[in-house]
């Protein structure tokens, strides 16, 4: 059973850094895939990344993390207010262990989760 | 405006130390780009030797390799530089996949041990970088986060970029995914492997470090 948390973006906005990829890191690790409201910041992303390193163990092996922008299509004027205005709130990222999901697929438009099939008990 | 600031200082305390220290240009990208291929091409067509060990196992290199008085000297153009050959950024490492390419357990442990630490190191010394070359697979998905997020941390840092597809010597190279997927970069198609385009990667590089 694969099981979607929803992590909007009220919820984190008053964290620092460190505490959100903690928080996030916290959900994956229970085998949980997380739909994030918006995006991390790049060096969030980065960090995310470092963190998840920092963690691997023989049971935890990684995430998968792919997200989207709102619109790809947008003039120069339109990306400049919505970052000004809506901050890391557009878009969404989905980040999920690596142990359930196999692969996460993207391009502009489209996100295709690939899960590893699970070991049924006969 | 306050990144606009740190972005404008951080350029300015570059370009003031530019002149007193060696550059230091990395290479950056996902596992099994060819980073290390193409820091052996580098170091051997201007130094006459190889920098870094080259295998198709994933996470190959694990530490960062460090190639100094790199000079390269092109239609009248000088570049002096240290090349900083990185451990490929992964999101996931696993050590049961080295164990699938004949490793044993505690060789596949230790391997994925060091590997995580790698990744770790080379996001640590993206802040070292005064330029950085990310060589992408042109036979791989170009959307994958790993390379959005190396670019947008470039970016957020300030620090000049150059794009490579690399093996473009394979059928299922694609450049035109690459660069549709980083329209803002010019992308250099070579093969590393094969030295393909290989003069147009120096003139490249000349023209954004030089």
């Amino acid at each position: 059973m694969l099981t979607l948390r929803y992590l909007p973006h009220h919820e984190i906005e008053k964290l620092d850094s460190s505490q959100r990829i903690k928080k996030i890191l916290e959900i994956v690790k229970k085998d949980n895939i997380v739909l994030l409201e918006g995006r991390l910041k790049d060096e969030e992303e980065a960090e995310l990344i470092s963190e998840t390193m920092k963690s691997i163990t023989n049971k935890f092996k990684g995430i998968e993390i792919a997200s989207i922008e709102s619109q790809s299509e947008m003039s120069f004027f339109q990306n400049l207010m919505l970052k000004t205005f809506m901050k890391n709130r557009s878009g969404m990222t989905i980040i999920g262990p690596a142990s359930v999901i196999k692969e996460i697929k993207k391009d502009p438009k489209k996100i295709e989760l690939l899960t590893k099939e699970s070991k049924r008990k006969k | 405006m306050l990144a606009f600031l740190k972005k404008f200082i951080n350029k300015v305390f570059r370009d003031l130390f530019r002149g007193r220290k060696e550059l230091k240009i990395g290479l950056y990208g996902p596992p099994n780009a060819g980073k290390s291929t193409l820091a052996n091409l580098i170091s051997k067509d201007w130094l006459g030797e190889e920098m870094s060990t080259v295998s198709n196992i994933l996470h190959e290199t694990r530490e960062i390799n460090i190639q100094e008085k790199i000079n390269i000297e092109k239609d009248g153009k000088k570049l002096t530089f240290s090349l900083v050959d990185t451990p490929g950024i992964a999101t996931k490492i696993d050590y049961e996949d080295f164990m699938k390419k004949g490793m044993n357990k505690t060789q596949a442990k230790k391997r994925a041990k060091e590997a995580t630490k790698g990744v770790v190191d080379a996001i640590r010394w993206l802040d070292d970088m005064d330029v950085v070359v990310v060589v992408l697979d042109s036979t791989e998905d170009p959307y994958s986060q790993v390379n959005i997020t190396i670019i947008g941390n470039l970016e957020a840092r300030d620090i000049p970029v150059l794009l490579v597809a690399n093996k473009t010597d394979l059928k299922r190279s694609n450049v035109k995914n690459i660069e549709s997927a980083f329209p803002q970069y010019d992308i250099v198609g070579i093969s590393a492997m094969k030295g393909k385009n290989i003069d147009e990667f120096y003139e490249a590089l000349l023209a954004l470090a030089g």
